[in-house]
């Protein structure tokens, strides 16, 4: 997924799918699935059948067919497209999260960024990129499965050279000490953040920055009031993100009579419209419109950010 | 898990200031916000007192700052706040006691202070440290034991501020560079709020070793933003249709080595579509770039000008100086050169490889007439983000771009961003939020030859 890996892996107009490469099987914006290419395998969805044999020595970005006509595109795998067809373990944190998140912890290539829970991996891929290539994530999730999970993908996604996943409880253990003063940023999605505070403390440089991630306000209120004596900036956040849907239509135009008689009876009008039809279609032009869909999340999360106070 | 190597940041993200460092200077927590260039001649005024950045030179990010009264004069002084945070926090048991009190018994008469500005400057004159005037305010005060602990910590802060500034020392991010333009020069940077501007580099999947393509008529911010993802790897290329480049002065604020500098380049438009002769290139390169130097610094001193007389609202002043304003002899070395044109040899890559990226923040140009011409020069399946502060414009780039089957994954989203104040029994969002960061159509360019 990411160009550092390999840099023969690199996007570009002569790069072609290879067996093992992992592709994004792109149906439509709501329906996407990643796929492992496998020189003998097949893909089976609504479309019919399709050869992955027939991808290989295309480029990225492909429309590919089915044995029945039907189609899909092949796209490059990216850390949002990641987000969008990774199998949820737990619940998992969105593009709008995500990049407000890496913005605010000020995460630029080369940082240390230590995180917990691991989940599902989706925040811990957008990391990675924002480390690499010379940085490094290290994520904890407590549950041996869900940990087990995250490395399987991340060696799938091919960041797992940026990524170390490791088993712990961060509640209650607090982060290795190995890691004490070498973190330019922690991330914490916990229960109980404030629980996991003084850990982070211990963690961070100088100056550098935790963000917490709580869906209930008791949570920040908790983890702001024990965020306090030791950090400065303490600021919380939340993030939405509202999508459009655009359509082009037609639209008959309203002609006033001459007479200027508002009383324009629908049956008139119609009549009007049906005698002149040169006009008609001089007057109804094709307009692209936009509206919010009606379809929207109403929250996720509260982002709280601090900084460690510069005290030496 | 101990066996992986704890990289440094030593080199492109350092702790401590040097001469010649590029620092947000953070007066009275945000209330001014003011970037500078440090170095031994740099001065920076502060109430009516104008004090040397010396002092800051080699202190590390972060540090706290309080003007004392030396010989000489005002001076900056580094010191250590106390651990024990603002004591409103944990007084919170005291509450209880606290809701008795109200303000029924407050009359807005002027009489309630008692010291008077002779008296004060009198202090002053004696050398009393701003903390000691404070004090001095709160005991004159009449009201102040009347008032509830939240407003007496209210009136504490608001005296220290005016009495006693305080000065944090910060780095200068796409974070804070873009929070302090949004807040004083909304219009430099195209209205583009810091949520927005991180939703364009996620959605254009900027990454080590991209080459991203943009269009940035935004100052330089988003060529900033991508560089410092970039980390020295890749490269950003600032394109433009016409003869001359859009102004990068935003991007000399954030401290790039000379390493992130060289990947910063530029390139019209024409010269990305045309395959000419590399000589003609390279023999127009160095006359080129003395031109550009000239240009933007040009550029640097008018809009100066200016944005000394836009500065409104009482103390959220937020001068945001470009460098030139202080010392001079910084010029000379100091920041890296950046934004020079592309060598050539990248241009024949990019031809035959293209861009991996691509973002798009010119509120000017017609989005779709402009997305048309420039989509070729991307990769196919690379993603690319495109602002804009109407909708419009961009309803119609995505209904052309799906017609005419150039990409997927079209959206159009617009950000909506709310800070809340977070205190015990006093939770609510904040009073006062930016209401629009603008519009992003994103989506994946696709092969358009099967």
């Amino acid at each position: 997924m990411l160009p550092v890996e390999s840099a023969k892996k690199k996007l570009s107009f002569t790069r072609c799918i290879q067996d093992g490469d992992l592709v994004i099987v792109y149906e439509r914006y709501d329906n996407m699935k990643a796929v492992k290419v496998c020189e003998g395998s097949v893909l089976e969805n609504r479309f019919g059948v399709f050869k992955h044999s027939d991808w290989i020595g295309k480029q990225f970005g492909s429309k590919v067919f089915s044995s029945k006509g039907g189609f899909v595109y092949l796209l490059a795998p990216t850390p949002e497209l990641w987000t969008l067809v990774l199998s949820h373990r737990t619940q998992i944190l969105y593009i709008a999260d995500i990049s407000f998140v890496i913005m605010f912890l000020e995460i630029v290539p080369g940082c240390v960024v230590l995180e917990s829970g691991t989940g599902s991996g989706s925040l811990t891929t957008s990391l990675a990129r924002a480390v690499a290539p010379e940085g490094h994530v290290y994520t904890f999730d407590f549950h041996e499965q869900r940990a087990a999970s995250a490395r399987e993908d991340f060696e799938k996604t091919g960041i797992s050279n940026t990524v170390t996943v490791g088993v712990r409880d961060i509640q209650g253990e607090g982060f290795p000490d190995e890691f004490s003063g070498r973190a330019d940023s922690v991330f914490l999605d916990l229960p109980q953040p404030w629980l996991a505070i003084p850990s982070v403390e211990k963690m961070l440089k100088q100056d550098g920055i935790v963000c917490s991630f709580s869906p209930c306000i008791e949570q920040v209120q908790r983890a702001s009031e024990t965020l306090r004596s030791k950090f400065t900036d303490i600021r919380t956040f939340e993030i939405l993100l509202r999508t459009y849907e655009v359509r082009e239509g037609k639209m008959d135009s309203f002609q006033v009579e001459e007479s200027g008689s508002v009383g324009s009876l629908p049956c008139k009008r119609r009549q009007r419209l049906s005698e002149g039809s040169n006009e008609q279609e001089t007057t109804s032009a094709s307009v692209v419109m936009a509206r919010p869909c009606s379809e929207a999340k109403g929250h996720t999360g509260y982002l709280t950010f601090a900084r460690l106070k510069c005290l030496s | 898990m101990s066996e992986n190597k704890l990289h440094g940041d030593a080199v492109e993200n350092p702790r401590l200031t040097w001469d010649g460092c590029s620092v947000l200077l953070d007066i009275n927590d945000g209330d001014r916000l003011v970037f500078s260039r440090l170095s031994a001649g740099a001065k920076l005024k502060i109430g009516n007192k104008n004090c040397s950045l010396q002092p800051l030179i080699g202190c590390p990010f972060g540090s706290f700052f309080r003007v004392e009264n030396g010989a000489q004069g005002p001076y900056l002084s580094r010191y250590t706040p106390s651990n024990e945070g603002n004591s409103i926090q944990e007084q919170g048991d005291c509450q209880s006691k606290d809701e008795l009190r109200d303000n029924r018994a407050l009359v807005d008469n002027n009489k309630a202070q008692s010291l008077t500005g002779d008296a004060i400057n009198e202090m002053r004159r004696q050398g009393a440290s701003g903390d000691e005037i404070v004090e001095a305010l709160i005991a004159n005060s009449a009201t102040f034991e009347k008032k509830t602990l939240f407003s007496q910590e209210k009136y504490r802060l608001k005296k220290q501020k005016k009495y006693a500034p305080i000065v944090l020392l910060r780095r200068p991010f796409t974070r804070s560079i873009c929070e302090a333009y949004l807040k004083k020069y909304p219009v430099r940077i195209g209205f583009l709020r810091m949520d927005t501007l991180c939703l364009l580099l996620s959605m254009a999947n900027v990454s080590a070793n991209s080459d991203v393509l943009v269009v940035d008529m935004v100052g330089g911010l988003l060529t900033g933003a991508v560089a410092e993802r970039l980390g020295g790897t890749g490269y950003v290329c600032n394109t433009y249709p016409g003869g001359s480049p859009y102004p990068m002065d935003i991007a000399r604020i954030f401290n790039f080595g000379e390493e992130i500098c060289k990947r910063i380049v530029r390139s019209p438009l024409a010269d990305l579509f045309s395959v000419q002769t590399e000589k003609s290139k390279v023999s127009s390169h160095n006359g080129d770039s003395c031109s550009m130097e000239i240009e933007s610094n040009e550029q640097i001193s008018s809009t100066a000008g200016t944005e000394e007389v836009s500065l409104a609202s009482e103390n959220m002043m937020s001068d945001l100086i470009p460098e030139t304003t202080y010392s001079v002899e910084r010029k000379s070395s100091k920041s890296a050169k950046l934004g020079e044109k592309a060598p050539h040899e990248i241009f024949s890559l990019w031809k035959e490889n293209g861009f991996t990226s691509l973002i798009i923040a010119a509120p000017e140009l017609d989005t779709w007439s402009l997305v048309k011409k420039i989509l070729p020069l991307l990769s196919n399946s690379a993603p690319f983000a495109i602002y804009h502060q109407y909708l419009q414009p961009l309803a119609t780039c995505m209904n052309n771009l799906q017609v005419g089957k150039m990409a997927v994954g079209l959206q159009i989203s617009e950000p909506w961003l709310r800070e809340y104040q977070v205190l015990p029994s006093r939770t609510h969002p904040c009073m006062q939020m930016n209401g629009f960061g603008g519009y992003i159509l994103s989506g994946t360019k696709i092969c358009t030859n099967n």
